[in-house]
């Protein structure tokens, strides 16, 4: 079975660090398993936890009075829930949902913020493999805002 | 060029705003046609229209076309029952590359009715399977209740292709993927130098669709795209579906896309 370091060095988002900074990050991190069904965090909750899917699945909702819940997007294997826990207020903007047995690793958010707090490099790091991640899902975010199978025109 | 009568015998409603056709030729003359190439279909009075055709090259007696109602000549058509008469032309345009990718992994890529385009290409490499590496259907759509053919997207995994379908936006009842269909490229694991992709679906999705496969290193001459453009005669004299130097009836729908980059990079072409 891999260890915690092995795991987080295996994921793309961690791609590239060090054993040195990848030991700083084990040490906030644990394992977790949790059944379909489960909410893994909910919109409004405090935010100072993320997770590093395993295996399994996990679905982003949002949930509007009218529309009831509608999920926004599904994440995977090697894929990282959440980024509240990086910037203040530190609160949930979504719900997470396991939709199938899913094992992740989960980071103590906080634990990590005072790590890169302490060592700006590690944070240095860390940001820019976030900011990265996190654009590649804002850039699919406004693909997906162009409803473009919903507009005749730009369809096939 | 004269249409040819076809009879309507199976009209399938698919969503809320297409159909699939079987439409048999009065002549009793099946269509020969390659995977990717279109008709100039027509019902009545309304205008004629260029529609794929999305059944199997291999069983040509019946001519399939799926079609959307999006304006006067598609409604008209979408609005035909069976026993009507529609007026075909054709086959026309290019054809996917089902032979010359022979060896290869195939991604078929596709968004929306784009799926109906490339019908006929999945099932040509599906009746020749043993020739391909691996095949994976990456198919996006708006919603659930919006995907086409579900029931063959089944039958299509059992026979040998990796179905990845993904859409917009799903209620919570909605067990597979939530997410753009370029997500689908950076998630599959394929050796991408040695990969051909077919595309089809809105340009934009396509454009998307390519940078993420180019991304993860696929060579810009082994992805081919089926472009769209307006048409009026179908048969390269009347240069509505100019696209850069080529027409779209007559040099495409299917392009390789190191041929089309340059093109599209141009606005409004
Ligand atoms: C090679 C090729 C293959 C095609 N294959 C298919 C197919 O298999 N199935 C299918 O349903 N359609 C297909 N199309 C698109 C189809 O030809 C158009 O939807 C049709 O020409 C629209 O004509 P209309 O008279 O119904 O709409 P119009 O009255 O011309 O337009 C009405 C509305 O539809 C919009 N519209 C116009 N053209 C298009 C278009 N090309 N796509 C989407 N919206 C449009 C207009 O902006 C307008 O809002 C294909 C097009 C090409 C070039
Ligand atoms: S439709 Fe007339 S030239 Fe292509």
């Amino acid at each position: 079975m891999k260890g915690l370091e092995e795991l987080i060095a295996d994921a793309s988002v961690f791609a590239g660090l060090d054993s040195a900074s990848l030991s700083l990050i084990a040490g906030c991190a644990g394992n977790e398993h949790v059944r379909a069904g489960t909410f893994l965090f909910q919109e409004g909750e405090q935010a100072d936890r993320f997770y590093l899917i395993r295996h399994g699945a996990v679905s982003l909702e949002v949930h509007a009075p009218a529309a009831g819940s509608r999920v926004i997007e599904t994440l995977g294997e090697g894929e990282v829930v959440g980024w509240s826990w990086l910037f203040k207020p530190f609160r949930w903007q979504f719900d997470a949902r396991a939709t199938a047995p899913t094992r992740l690793v989960a980071f103590d958010g906080a634990c990590l913020r005072g790590k890169c707090d302490a060592d700006h490099e590690l944070g240095y790091q860390l940001m820019e493999r976030f900011a990265s991640a996190m654009l590649e899902r804002l850039q699919a975010t406004r693909l997906q805002l162009l409803d473009v199978y919903g507009n005749a025109r730009a369809s096939a | 060029m004269v249409p040819e009568p076809f009879e309507i015998v199976v009209k399938r409603r698919d969503t809320t705003d297409t159909w699939t056709f079987e439409l048999e030729p009065r002549s009793g003359e099946p269509l020969q046609f390659a995977a990717g190439q279109f008709t100039m279909l027509s019902a009545g009075g309304a205008g004629e229209v260029p529609i794929s055709i999305s059944g199997d090259p291999d069983r040509p007696e019946r001519l399939v076309h799926t079609v959307r109602a999006v304006g006067l000549a598609t409604r008209a058509i979408c609005d035909a029952d069976p026993g009507r008469v529609l007026g075909v032309r054709g086959p026309f345009g290019t054809a996917w590359p089902v032979d010359e990718v022979r060896g290869m992994d195939v991604v078929i890529g596709a968004g929306g009715i784009g799926l109906a385009p490339l019908r006929p290409a999945l099932m040509s490499l599906l009746a020749r399977r043993e020739g391909y590496g691996r095949l994976v259907l990456m198919y996006g759509g708006r919603s659930p209740d919006q995907l086409l053919y579900p029931d063959e997207l089944a039958d299509w995994a059992d026979r040998g292709f990796e179905v990845l379908v993904t859409v917009d936006s799903a209620g919570p009842e909605w067990l597979g993927h939530v997410g753009v269909v370029t997500r689908l490229v950076r998630r599959a694991e394929l050796d991408w130098t040695a990969t051909a992709a077919m595309l089809c679906g809105p340009e934009v999705m396509m454009r998307f669709m390519v940078a993420a496969l180019v991304d993860q290193g696929a060579q810009g001459e082994n992805i081919y795209a089926s472009m769209e453009r307006n048409m009026q005669c179908g048969i390269g004299h009347c240069g509505h579906c100019q696209l850069g130097p080529t027409l779209v009836c007559r040099d495409g729908p299917v392009y390789c896309w190191s041929e089309l980059a340059p093109w599209l990079a141009i606005r409004e072409l």
